[in-house]
Parts: C-alpha cells; sequence; structure tokens
C-alpha cells in the first residue's frame, strides 16, 4: 500500500479502530454480568482491565504515522489557535520582527546585489582590472585611480603579454550628435580594439568593432547602447548601416550592445573606436582604464609579473621624443596592482554597505530581545497551562517543541510581512537612491535575498523562542501552582532573564546611536568644509562642446564661447558669467602635466612635479566664488592677444613661493619651448576631487594660448551666479541664448552647483541616512524594551507597593524606587555599550571625516540621551505604581 | 520492585504471543485476550488495550489480515488471521527466541550445579 492511499484510507481505519475496541468491552461487559455482576460493576472492570481506552486508540493510530512531523502540525495548529488568542501580543510581536526582517532582508539585497553577484559579464571572474600604481609620479597617481594606462602601455601589454586572453583600454567623453532632432550630447565611451572582446559580452544587433575599424583613417563607425537605441531609434533593427552624426562627421552604426550592458559601472550612450595611430605615439599620455580577461588559470600574482616583465620593454620600444630621456619613469617607480573588475566597480563602497549590514542586523537582535521580552511574559502567564499538560504527561521537550514551533511560526509570518517591507524599500532606494551608488540598477531581492529573509526569520524565531522555552518549560509543578496563586512575590530569578535583555538592547541601541552620531558629526564637519566655491544652490551649470568639424579656427572657438557668455550674462537676474573647462567635483577625467617655474633648476632625469590644471575664462573666479588671494583675474584682452598670463592656487604659491603675494609677477610654464607665464592672480584652494579629498595644488591657463602649444579648450563648463537657478523659465532663457550664438551646440549636463556638490557628499549622507534609520529604530525597540520590562515588573509587584503604602511609605519614595530600577538596568546598558563602540566603531574609521572613532561628544550625548529616554520610559509605569490603592493591592487576589 | 508476575513483556514477545494463536484460528481482539490469558494460566498479565496497537502494528507489516465477521457471540468483529509472511515470521521469531532462552537459562543454572 503506498503511502498516499494510506494518508487517505486512514480516517476509516481510525474509525474502524474505535469501533472493535467498543465491541471488545461490550463483550467483555456482557460476559460478565451474564457470570451475575451488575452492569455498572461489569462495566468499571472492562475499563480497568482494558487500560486507557484513549491512550491505546492513540498509540494504534500511532502505528500508522509519521509522528514527528504530524506532532508538529499538531503544534502548528496549537501555535495558531494561541497567537490568535492574543491579537495584541501577536501584533506587536509581528510588527516588530516584520520591521527587523524588512531591513534586514532590504540591505541584504542591496549587499547581495552590489557585493556578491558576479558583473554582468560571461565569466566575470576571469576580468580584471588593469591598476598600476607610481608613488614617484606625485599628484598624477595620487587618487583612486592610480597611474591610468598610456596608449604605447596599451599596446606593449596587449602585444606582449603571456597571461591575458584579450585586453583593451577604453575612457569616456561626450560627442555631439546633430541631424536626429535638437543638437544633443551624447555620453561617449571610445574603446581600444581588444576591449569588447574581453568584456565578451556579444553585440543585441550588429556585431564588433572589426580590426580594420581601429586604425586611423579606417571605415568610421559607432555602436548603440540599448538604451539610446530604444530612445533615438524606437529599437528600429534596421539602424544596422545607417549613419550617426557625430561631431558633425557621419558614423555607420554597426552594432547594438544588449540591455543592461555598462563599463564597469559607466553607463553611455554611444561606443566609438579609439583608432590610435600607432606610429605616432610616446610613451606618456596616462589616460585609459585598463581591462583584461585572464587566461584560464591564471593568478593576479601571475598577471602583475608578466606586467612588471613588460615595463622596460615599454621603455625600450617608445620615447617621449628626440632628446628625452626614456627611462625617466623609472623614477616613478610603476608598479602593477591588478584588481578583479568587480573590486574595480564596487570601489569603496563595500566596506560602507558591510557596515550598514552589521548596524541592521544589531537592529534585529534588539528585535529581537524586544519580542523575547513579550515571550517571557506570555509564557509566565501560560504558566498554569503549561503545568496542567506536564501534568497530562506532556514531556517536556514536547512543550520546548510546542513553545519554539510557536516562536518560529511568528518569526516566519514576521518575515512574510517583512519581505514585503523590503521590496517596498528597495524599490524606493532604487528610484530615490544615491547616484554614485555602484551597480544601483541591478538591485532587486532575488532567491538568494528571500533565502536570506526565511534563514533569518527561522533563526529570530528560535532566538526569541529559546529563552523562555528553556526557562519554563521544565516543570516545577509545585513552583508554579504556588506563584500561579500570586500570593507570594515574584522571584528574583523570574525578573533575571528580562533585566538582562533590556540591558543588552540599551548596549545594542547605544553602539547604533554612537555611529549615527558619528555619522552626523562627520556631516557637519564635511559641511564645514570651504569647497572653494560659494552658494552652489544658485550656480547655474551647464555643458558646451563645439568640435574642430564645426568651428576649425582656435580664436573663433572662444569668441563663440565669448558670446555666448555675453548673452548670458545679459538674461535677466543673471549677476555674472563664465565658464571652465571643468568644475570641482565634476568627475571628468583631469589633466596633469609636469609644471616648470622660471627661477627654479628642474634635474633632467626626473620628472618636475605634476600638477592639475584647468583653463578659465575671465570672470569665472569670481562667477564661482572663488576668492582672489593676491593679484587679478585675467581680462578678454588679455586672453585674444595671447599674453602669456596664468593664475594658480594659493597651496602652489606657498609650496613654491611662500607667500601668495610672493607668487605674482613669477612665472610658469608646462613645455620647455612654450613662452614663460606671468602669475597674476593667486585663488583660494579648491576642493576639486570632493570635499572629503585634500584640495590639489592648481594652474589655471587663460581659454585660448598661441598654437601649438594649447589651443582653444573647446568643451567647456559655463557657469551662471543667479537666483533663478535651476528654474525651467531660466533654462529655457539659457537654451535661447546658446542658440541664438550657434544654433547646432547642444546643452550637456545641465544642472545646478548644488547638484554636483550634493553628489560628493551622496556617500555620506546615504551612510547617515540609513545608520539613522538603523539608530531610531533601536532607540524605539530600545523604549518599547524598558517600558515593558518596567510596567509589567510594576503590575507584578502592586501587591508589595500596597503592603509598602499601607507601611507608610509615600508616593514619591515609590516613583524613586521604581525610576532607580529603569536607571540602573540603563546605566549598565551604557556602561556595556561604552566599551562596545570603543571596539566597533573602529570598524566605520574610513567612513569618518574630521571626528574621531571615539568622539567623546558623541558617546556623552548618546549616553545622556539614552538614560534620559529610559527614565522617561520608566516615568509612565512609576507614575502608575504611587497611584496603587493599597486597599485594591492587598485584596488583588 | 515489581512482582515477578507483572514484569513487563520484552519488545515483540506480545506479537509473537499473538501470530502464534492465529497460527492456530483465525480470531478476534476480545477472544485473543482470553486465549493468551487462559493458554498462560494468568501468569501474563496482559493489558487488555495493549493488544490493539501489537495488532496494528502487524497489520501494517502485513503479518496478518483482518476481515469484518461474526463473533459466536453474533457481534459484528474484525477477526484477524495469519498471513504466509506472518507464518514465516513466526517461526524466525520463535526459534531466536528459543535460542535466547536457552542461552538465558544455560547462564541461570551456572550457580546450581
Amino acid at each position: 500500500m503506498s503511502w498516499l492511499t494510506q494518508l487517505f484510507s486512514r480516517r476509516q481505519r481510525y474509525s474502524e479502530l474505535s469501533e472493535e475496541i467498543q465491541a471488545h468491552l461490550d463483550e467483555k461487559i456482557e460476559e460478565s454480568v451474564a457470570e451475575g455482576m451488575s452492569r455498572e460493576e461489569a462495566s468499571h472492570l472492562a475499563r480497568r482491565e482494558f487500560g486507557n481506552v484513549g491512550l491505546t486508540e492513540e498509540s494504534s493510530r500511532e502505528v500508522w504515522r509519521w509522528p514527528s512531523v504530524e506532532d508538529s502540525l499538531m503544534d502548528v495548529s496549537y501555535g495558531v489557535r494561541t497567537l490568535r488568542h492574543n491579537p495584541v501580543f501577536t501584533a506587536v510581536g509581528l510588527l516588530t520582527i516584520a520591521v527587523g526582517i524588512g531591513a534586514n532582508a532590504a540591505v541584504f539585497s542591496v549587499v547581495n546585489s552590489v557585493l556578491l553577484k558576479p558583473l554582468n559579464y560571461p565569466k566575470a571572474e576571469e576580468l580584471v582590472a588593469l591598476h598600476q600604481t607610481a608613488p614617484g609620479a606625485a599628484g598624477l597617481a595620487d587618487f583612486e585611480n592610480g597611474l591610468l594606462l598610456s596608449p604605447s602601455m596599451y599596446f606593449t601589454y596587449a602585444e606582449q603579454n603571456r597571461t591575458f586572453q584579450s585586453l583593451g583600454v577604453w575612457v569616456t567623453g561626450t560627442a555631439n550628435v546633430t541631424g536626429l532632432a535638437e543638437p544633443e550630447q551624447v555620453r561617449t565611451v571610445y574603446v581600444s580594439d581588444g576591449l569588447l572582446q574581453a568584456l565578451g559580452t556579444r553585440p543585441e544587433v550588429g556585431r564588433w568593432f572589426s580590426a580594420a575599424e581601429q586604425i586611423p583613417r579606417g571605415p568610421e563607425t559607432v555602436t548603440l547602447s540599448y538604451g539610446y537605441w530604444q530612445r533615438r531609434f524606437g529599437g528600429d533593427r534596421a539602424v544596422i548601416g545607417r549613419n550617426l552624426t557625430m561631431e558633425s562627421r557621419p558614423r555607420e552604426i554597426i552594432g547594438v550592445m544588449p540591455q543592461g550592458f555598462r563599463f564597469v559601472d559607466t553607463d553611455f550612450d554611444v561606443i566609438v573606436p579609439l583608432a590610435f595611430d600607432r606610429g605616432k605615439l610616446i610613451l606618456a599620455g596616462f589616460g585609459f582604464h585598463g581591462i583584461a580577461r585572464l587566461k584560464p588559470g591564471t593568478t593576479i600574482a601571475e598577471a602583475n609579473a608578466d606586467i612588471a616583465r613588460m615595463l622596460p620593454i615599454w621603455m625600450d620600444s617608445w620615447s617621449n621624443g628626440p632628446g628625452t630621456n626614456q627611462h625617466i619613469y623609472e623614477t616613478w617607480k610603476i608598479t602593477p596592482m591588478i584588481r578583479p573588475l568587480k573590486q574595480e566597480a564596487i570601489g569603496n563602497v563595500g566596506e560602507l554597505l558591510w557596515v550598514v549590514m552589521g548596524t541592521i542586523g544589531v537592529v534585529m537582535l534588539i528585535a529581537c530581545a524586544n519580542v523575547a521580552n513579550l515571550m517571557l511574559v506570555r509564557v509566565e502567564a501560560r504558566q498554569q497551562e503549561l503545568t496542567v499538560r506536564a501534568a497530562l504527561g506532556a514531556g517536556w521537550g514536547r512543550i520546548v517543541r510546542g513553545l519554539l514551533v510557536e516562536s518560529v511560526m511568528l518569526g516566519l509570518m514576521g518575515g512574510v510581512i517583512g519581505v514585503g517591507l523590503a521590496y517596498a524599500s528597495v524599490r524606493f532606494l532604487v528610484t530615490t537612491g544615491p547616484a554614485n551608488l555602484p551597480r544601483l540598477g541591478e538591485i532587486s531581492i532575488d532567491a538568494r535575498a528571500l533565502g536570506f529573509a526565511l534563514v533569518l526569520s527561522v533563526l529570530s524565531g528560535l532566538l526569541f523562542g529559546l529563552l523562555p522555552a528553556l526557562k519554563y518549560a521544565v516543570p516545577r509543578t509545585s513552583l508554579a501552582l504556588r506563584s500561579a496563586g500570586r500570593t507570594i512575590s515574584v522571584s528574583r530569578e523570574r525578573h533575571r532573564a528580562r533585566n538582562l535583555l533590556v540591558v543588552g538592547q540599551v548596549a545594542m541601541a547605544f553602539v547604533l546611536l554612537v555611529s549615527a552620531g558619528l555619522m552626523i558629526r562627520t556631516f557637519e564637519a564635511l559641511r564645514a568644509v570651504e569647497p572653494g566655491f560659494t552658494d552652489a544652490q544658485h550656480l547655474q551649470l551647464m555643458r558646451i562642446s563645439i568640435p574642430d568639424s564645426l568651428i576649425q579656427e582656435p580664436e573663433r572657438v572662444t569668441r563663440i564661447q565669448h558670446g555666448i557668455l555675453d548673452k548670458l550674462a545679459a538674461i535677466p537676474g543673471v549677476k555674472s558669467a563664465g565658464f571652465v573647462s571643468e568644475m570641482p567635483m565634476e568627475g571628468f577625467d583631469s589633466a596633469w602635466d609636469e609644471i616648470f617655474a622660471e627661477d627654479k633648476v628642474y634635474s633632467a632625469d626626473s620628472i618636475a612635479p605634476l600638477r592639475l590644471y584647468k583653463y578659465v575664462s575671465p570672470g569665472f573666479m569670481q562667477t564661482a566664488g572663488t576668492r582672489l588671494v593676491a593679484g587679478r583675474e585675467m581680462t578678454w584682452s588679455e586672453v585674444y592677444a595671447l599674453r602669456p598670463v596664468v593664475m594658480i592656487s594659493e597651496n602652489l604659491a606657498r609650496e613654491m613661493w611662500g607667500t601668495p603675494s610672493a607668487a605674482i609677477g613669477k612665472h610658469l610654464r608646462e613645455f620647455s619651448n612654450m613662452p614663460w607665464h606671468e602669475v597674476i592672480g593667486v585663488v583660494q584652494d579648491v576642493r576639486e576631487k570632493g570635499v572629503q579629498e585634500r584640495a590639489p595644488e592648481m594652474v589655471y591657463w587663460p581659454p585660448l594660448m598661441r598654437d601649438g602649444f594649447a589651443p582653444a579648450v573647446r568643451t567647456v563648463t559655463f557657469a551662471m551666479r543667479s537666483d533663478r537657478a535651476g528654474t525651467e523659465g531660466f533654462l529655457d532663457e539659457v537654451r535661447q541664448a546658446v542658440w541664438s550664438v550657434n544654433s547646432n551646440l547642444p546643452l550637456a549636463s545641465v544642472r545646478t552647483m548644488q547638484a554636483v556638490y550634493g553628489k560628493s557628499l551622496a556617500r555620506t549622507s546615504f551612510t547617515l541616512v540609513m545608520l539613522g534609520i538603523a539608530g531610531a529604530m533601536a532607540l524605539t525597540l530600545g523604549i518599547i524594551g524598558i517600558y515593558g520590562v518596567i510596567s509589567y515588573t510594576v503590575s507584578q509587584r502592586q501587591r508589595e507597593i500596597g503592603i509598602r503604602l499601607a507601611l507608610g511609605a509615600q508616593g514619591g519614595d515609590l516613583l524613586q524606587m521604581v525610576l532607580r530600577q529603569g536607571a540602573k538596568l540603563a546605566l549598565v546598558g551604557v556602561a556595556i555599550g561604552v566599551c562596545a563602540a570603543f571596539e566597533l566603531t573602529r570598524l566605520m574609521r574610513n567612513l569618518l571625516f574630521g571626528v574621531t572613532a571615539y568622539d567623546p561628544l558623541t558617546f556623552a550625548a548618546v549616553a545622556v540621551l539614552l538614560v534620559l529616554v529610559a527614565l522617561l520610559a520608566c516615568y509612565i509605569p512609576s507614575r502608575r505604581a504611587m497611584l496603587v490603592d493599597p486597599i485594591v493591592a492587598l485584596r488583588y487576589e | 520492585m515489581k512482582k515477578a508476575a507483572q514484569r513487563d513483556l520484552f519488545p515483540g514477545a506480545l506479537e509473537m504471543m499473538i501470530l502464534r494463536m492465529l497460527k492456530r484460528q483465525p480470531l478476534h481482539g476480545y477472544a485473543l485476550v482470553q486465549y493468551i490469558k487462559r493458554t498462560s494460566r494468568d501468569l501474563l498479565q496482559i493489558e487488555e488495550g495493549s493488544l490493539y496497537p501489537a495488532l496494528q502494528r502487524l497489520l501494517k507489516a502485513e503479518l496478518v489480515k483482518a476481515e469484518w465477521g461474526v463473533s459466536s457471540t453474533n457481534r459484528r468483529v474484525r477477526i484477524y488471521k495469519l498471513t504466509a509472511a506472518g507464518a514465516k515470521h513466526l517461526e524466525r521469531e520463535v526459534s531466536s527466541f528459543e535460542r535466547m532462552l536457552e542461552g538465558i537459562t544455560r547462564v541461570l543454572a551456572v550457580g546450581e550445579s
């Protein structure tokens, strides 16, 4: 007989069994009656000799069952009944668990999607970023990117390596597209041969670039992103073979990349081949990101050794022009530091997410402590029931299991609601999340996150169920029967578990609040940093590029830019306007070079310090609010006259000549055959790379310089100071102003400086918000915990308080007594919390700015806050204790 | 200590006796108990109820089968019959029990000879 038919025929089998047993009893009774016994006596005898009918039926049925599962099912249905009969307890418990699991599932799905899931390429684990450091190249290799690759490096690595399947370089940029609708600036990624092959993602439509398209003067082609294809061509597959006019030149569309394809973490509109001119390359030009696919089985260490082997080959194979020292770069100590591509994509966000995950995990612990407390109270109220069950023969294992099943069910139900909450919050996060959170678009709740929520639900159910189960399931019949009568005061032991939980909660809440406090202090410190510009809210930005295919002559480019500035300045409400090659914190690839001073001596065998440089228009510093420390800004007549003038930053002036004013009148140049430029102005330091990074030394060249050095700068950010910045009407007027000068110019990156500034603070504000939420949850749960324990204690001590009152205790004394109990718990919790926080806040050291992980102010403030809140939570139940009527309390029975 | 007559049976003993009784003739529950009691001359105090779980176990193992019928006192009862498997099982059990009994007896006899 299969188990299935067994299952279904069971009901009949059971009723047959009952009938059979009944027949047995009847037969016995009748026999006895026939022997002359009274019917009543006979029935007693029959039952005595038969034994327990119920138990017999039970154990007969058990033969057919799968006892452990069926008992559990019974426990479950019993659990559901008890939960349903205590709606308030169930609701409070469910809500607490749901919020805890929801928060944890949401944060875990972020961690999972951002940190754990592989990148969206085939065999992504083979992909590496060709990262390298150059401790000798001060300035150039300071920042996150290390030393980027030069084109000649790319050729050397691509041709000479032994460890890569394929390798390529890429760089981002922008380009103007005309001829579709309005002129538009698109986000471009320039790729070398080998890059798409390394990434390995096939185009959705069309093909990869061919080698012929990767050489200068070859066919000019372009590949579209899925998004741009949908947006501009409505997803038309016939787009292959058509032309796209970029920078006023036609390029043939040869492919469309699939949806979701990105370069590491960069979104783009079009991909254009780099087409390096191999014959004209020099050693320098370190501006390209390298990506490679390792040969199967190759380690990163082997690849590093391979690159290290190729560096001398690179220096031998190329030069920086006649008369230059090829081995000058040895002083840079270039070292390969290849890392997995995923690490490159995630950047420094990993640490932050783990900190957030940890804090949310602590919130879950606090929530569990709260529910455990609730369970303790409830199990205590059920003592009599449990004792009766034990007396009727339930083993303590069975009772423990019953209690655990109940709490795990509570956990699971909370988990279901929690997953709903998590869905909502992940959606919210994806739509409003910080733009610089990598892989933001990939965040979703997948099977792994659901599994995590399930495991968490069960574990937390076990966690908060275990304490009450262990404490009360062991039958202590006499004790239970006695104290259930409430004639004795509650034993000290019964409070210990609850007090322990409250102390733990306060300690954990302390740690979380300190972390949140430290982030608030960090945020304040960041806000207090003078960024080098003022009133970002009212600084309107936009980016305009004038390609040489549109305007060839450098001076005309500058005149058009000047013309735009004049039109912009004429818009009502615009106080001033200027332009610059790149605003601070905009995150475009920066330009660095050696800068020489006339009155310094430089060794021919080393490279002069590298400085970040920009091109600025007259009036830009005033518009941005960058303070002049000495001298003056340049004028338009100087620009058009190609007068060799330059401005520098205050820290550069101090480094080279001691004081800002001493720098005025000194001379600088970039190339040996460039005229010396006179320093006419020194401006305050600007936090170019974000508020957290130190301000680099800067050189500001004029926008137009003599041919052969740096002709007109063609892509610039315009800045306007106006109270109307960011409003739609204002932006319309701005567009009209630009197009009245040249109608072929698209406006890109239209935003206020506040948006740029806010983005640079996004990491900190994201952390702040997350830790703030965790801290608030911890505080709320902590208050509820303390309140619950104190008010329960008070209600248990009504009788004792009544006696005290009857014996003449004053209300005030009682208030104090209860408050003292609460304060004691809070203080012990805070003391433990201080120790724990000393250890744990170290983990978030790297997220802090301008404040140490042991900031005494934060620690003190949080301690005071917690104790005050705890006292407040005790106050309400204390008041109740004070108002106890002794007569009522004594009659409480 | 319990009296010897009330000593619990070892696991499987009751089943063995049921099978033995059924080998002679098909019986219903009440009759089975009576037979066992009578045959053992009341040396074994069997709680009558304990028969039924044992019968269910035998049914499940398909060593016996049951059919509804009418008893000698004209009562609707379930009559149990030994199956072929049950007969084989009984043989095995009895021989292993006899070996065990012999072993125990020998050990117990040591002190007396």
